[in-house]
């Protein structure tokens, strides 16, 4: 074990980590651009039905969530700073805010989910089947894309948790820090994939 | 270079250093980047196994008209299960996972790769991509749809082809892991003196081969994920029925799966690259026009997916772009056919093993690239589509290119991995044999092709039966070089005669400086690099 540590340690680059995060994003962000293509494509194809069914869905819960993702990006920015400033407890303090915002939407998107579920929409549900392609499609999108986004937001407080309890640890300090701000930039992301779902989906009617 | 002075005498191996480990968890545990290499060696091997017995299979089935072996069902399962072992299994990862993993940190310069428990990490994904493959052989039936999980039928089928598409899509998240962890570790750990222009010919196909790894396969990942949604949740994407568009499928699955070709063949051109001059004892002719011409295949390689789908329906433009650009993409391989072909011109050539499986890949490969124009060509594409014809030029270009590069590393690279050398003369029956029973296996297919045998009938019309008897007992020559391929490097890597040569072809480039097998951080103070790479003289 000794061999493989020493054999860490030595290579520390954290130029290299934030280039491999930043890469990472870059995946992320073409693995929704599939999606956001598709979404394109069904939506030229059905504007009358995409226009009706996105009228369904409840903007404020949409404003909420957008707000709550806005807030979290920015005590995320925040703890990266603060962590620079030796000041471990504020930083402490501003990943589990971050942390509970986080909990916040998810808990909000339930609901937004289960009221939808409550109507009979959900994919392949007998209603989508009556009100046609458009909708279908619509709401399966919206089910697939808001869901998946919903992972990624659950994958972001994991990786968030890990950052908690290493700056807890003092394993994240303010000359070693590269793992927080990574995760920052991980959850950045998060929000910025939610700021082009919320106009696709609650705005553009 | 640096090495030449230090002293090596006391040094101990990379597979003496076990990290104070015993037995399987010295390598599933080992953060080497050399063991991961030969981890993922390993592991393909056994798949590859499957994989050739499932060809065989097919081939025996196709010995005779009629029912021999299998009917419809069967086959269907066999070539879809063979589709996808072989491609997202092995021509994929193949050279990059491999050698890419073994000899890139060596090749500039570098201790290891830039993230070494990613690396290990990206093994384990993919022995669980693997695994899920091999579970979707058990329970209500193997999946039918092809390696290409065309929708609708994809989610339509009641075979079970979640967890083979599931598996395809975390074999995918390891393929971006490794492409990420190749393009920052190149970035950020060449040696000092290794510009770019400085750097190994196979080192920059990683890299080329990074960034589609990186820019394609999540394409890929989101359809996949998407038919799995349809499957789970009946949502509709690609269903007629519900409003949805398989063609959209066809194009998102080939905007990946075009690129990937050149996931494939990129590493094999850069091992070939390697090899050629080598053993030619010359300066690689066309450095540069080598470097462009790869990048210049990562590029154009995004536009040309359109290629695969001329008959399904797309507009007139649209079908005469695709070709023109299919036309374009084959002009940087051109490229570098007419500068392996210069480099050989005039030197002194030394017909060794690795050189053999080099020059039988230009030739091969070459076969592979001219069909390829035949099938990019709208007219003759009309005629050939999903018929053996296709099936002839996909496997001359990726197991012709990826297969012959892979033996080649192999045998160029033995003695430095294992520090053993193999019995030449088996390597060579070896080669021989796979070599003939190549051509014969694949060579065929061309002709049946033209004449409209179809692709994925277990069947055939008794007017095709001399071309497939051909067909299949040159499968059967090529597994029997295959064999004797395997046997004999299985047995040199265990029982053959050790050496420590650190040069043993007259190689330039940083591998050959290194002790003979390396040790395990590569070297002991990072070299600095003067000359530029491949000079002879
Ligand atoms: C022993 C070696 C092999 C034999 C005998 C063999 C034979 C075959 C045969 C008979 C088919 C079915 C053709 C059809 O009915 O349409 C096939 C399909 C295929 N093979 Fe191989 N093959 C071999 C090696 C490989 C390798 C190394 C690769 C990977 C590059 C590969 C990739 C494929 C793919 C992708 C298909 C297409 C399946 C489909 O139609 O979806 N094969 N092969
Ligand atoms: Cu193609």
């Amino acid at each position: 074990m000794s061999e493989t540590l020493s054999h860490q340690v030595v290579h520390r680059d954290d130029e290299a980590s934030k280039l491999g995060i930043w890469l990472f994003i870059f995946t992320e962000l073409l693995f929704f651009g599939g999606l956001f293509l598709t979404y394109a494509v069904y939506r030229n194809m059905n504007r009358q039905a995409f226009h009706l069914a996105a009228e369904e869905l409840d903007v404020a819960v949409g404003t909420i969530n957008t707000v709550i993702l806005l807030i979290s990006s920015m005590t995320m920015a925040m703890a990266t700073t603060s962590i620079q400033k030796k000041d471990k407890r504020t930083t402490l303090i501003l990943i589990w805010i971050t942390l509970l915002l986080a909990l916040a939407f998810l808990v909000n998107k339930y609901f937004e989910w289960s009221g939808k579920i409550g109507h009979g929409i959900w994919p392949g549900s007998p209603l989508l089947e009556e009100l046609g392609r458009g909708d279908t499609l619509f709401f399966g999108l919206y089910f697939f894309m808001t869901g998946l986004h919903a992972l990624h937001i659950i994958i972001g407080m994991v990786l968030l948790a890990v950052v908690l309890v290493r700056v807890q640890k003092d394993r994240i300090t303010f000359d070693n820090f590269q793992l927080l701000e990574n995760g920052g930039l991980y959850w950045h992301l998060v929000d910025l994939i939610w700021i082009f779902l919320f106009p696709l989906f609650y705005l553009i009617t | 270079m640096s090495s030449n002075t230090t002293d090596y005498t006391a040094y101990k191996s990379y597979l003496e250093e076990d990290g104070g480990r015993k037995g399987i968890f010295k390598w599933i545990l080992s953060t080497d980047h050399k063991r991961i290499g030969l981890l993922y060696l390993y592991a393909m091997m056994g798949w590859f196994i499957v994989g050739v017995v499932l060809g065989l299979l097919m081939k025996l089935e196709l010995i005779a008209p009629g029912k021999t072996l299998m009917g419809p069902q069967s086959y269907n399962a066999t070539f879809t299960v063979h589709g996808v072992i072989m491609i997202f299994l092995i021509v994929i990862p193949g050279l990059p996972a491999v050698f890419g993993n073994f000899f890139l940190p060596i090749q500039i310069g570098a201790k290891d790769v830039a993230f070494p428990r990613l690396n290990l990490f990206s093994w384990y994904i993919y022995v669980l991509g693997g695994i899920l493959v091999i579970i979707s052989l058990f329970g209500n039936g193997a999946p039918d749809t092809g390696w290409t999980f065309y929708a609708p039928y994809s989610f339509k089928t009641g075979t079970n082809m979640l967890p083979a598409a599931l598996g395809a899509f975390v074999l995918g998240f390891s393929s971006i892991l490794t492409g990420l962890n190749f393009i920052v570790t190149i970035h950020r750990m060449r040696a000092p003196g290794m510009s770019w222009f400085k750097m190994p010919l196979f080192i920059w196909t990683l890299y080329g081969t990074g960034w589609i790894q990186l820019l394609a396969t999540p394409i890929v990942g989101i359809t996949l994920l998407m038919v799995a949604g349809e499957r789970i949740l009946g949502i509709g994407f690609f269903d007629p029925a519900k409003g949805g568009d398989p063609l959209l499928y066809q194009h998102l699955f080939w905007i990946y799966s075009h690129p990937a070709v050149y996931i494939m063949i990129l590493p094999a051109m850069g091992v070939i690259s390697e090899i050629i001059p080598t053993f030619s004892k010359k300066t690689i002719f066309g450095y540069r026009a080598i470097v462009f011409s790869t990048l210049a295949i990562a590029f154009v390689g995004y536009f040309v997916w359109g290629h695969h789908m001329f008959t399904s329906g797309m507009s007139g433009t649209a079908l005469w772009a695709f070709s023109l650009l299919t036309f374009i993409v084959a002009i940087p391989s051109a490229i570098k056919v007419f500068n392996w072909i210069s480099t050989m011109h005039q030197g002194s050539i030394s017909v060794e093993v690795p050189f053999l499986w080099a020059a039988s890949f230009i030739f091969i490969f070459m076969i592979g690239g001219l069909t390829g124009l035949v099938l990019g060509s709208l007219a003759t594409n009309v005629h050939v589509h999903d018929t053996a014809f296709v099936v002839a030029h996909f496997h001359f270009i990726v197991f012709g290119g990826v297969g012959f590069a892979f033996f080649g590393a192999m045998h160029y690279w033995f003695s430095k991995i294992f520090g053993r050398v193999y019995d030449k003369s088996w390597a060579k029956t070896g080669w021989i044999t796979f070599f003939i029973g190549f051509v014969s296996l694949y060579g065929p297919m061309f002709y049946l092709g033209i004449k409209g045998m179809p692709r994925r009938y277990f069947d055939y019309l008794e007017e095709f039966h001399g071309p497939n008897i051909i067909s299949s007992f040159g499968a059967l020559v090529m597994i029997a070089g295959f064999v004797i391929i395997l046997i004999n490097l299985i047995k040199s890597a265990r029982h053959g005669e050790k050496t420590t040569e650190m040069n043993p072809w007259g190689g330039t480039n940083l591998e050959w400086q290194v002790p003979t097998p390396p040790p395990l951080e590569n070297f002991d103070e990072i070299p600095v690099i003067e000359k530029a790479t491949y000079k002879y003289d």
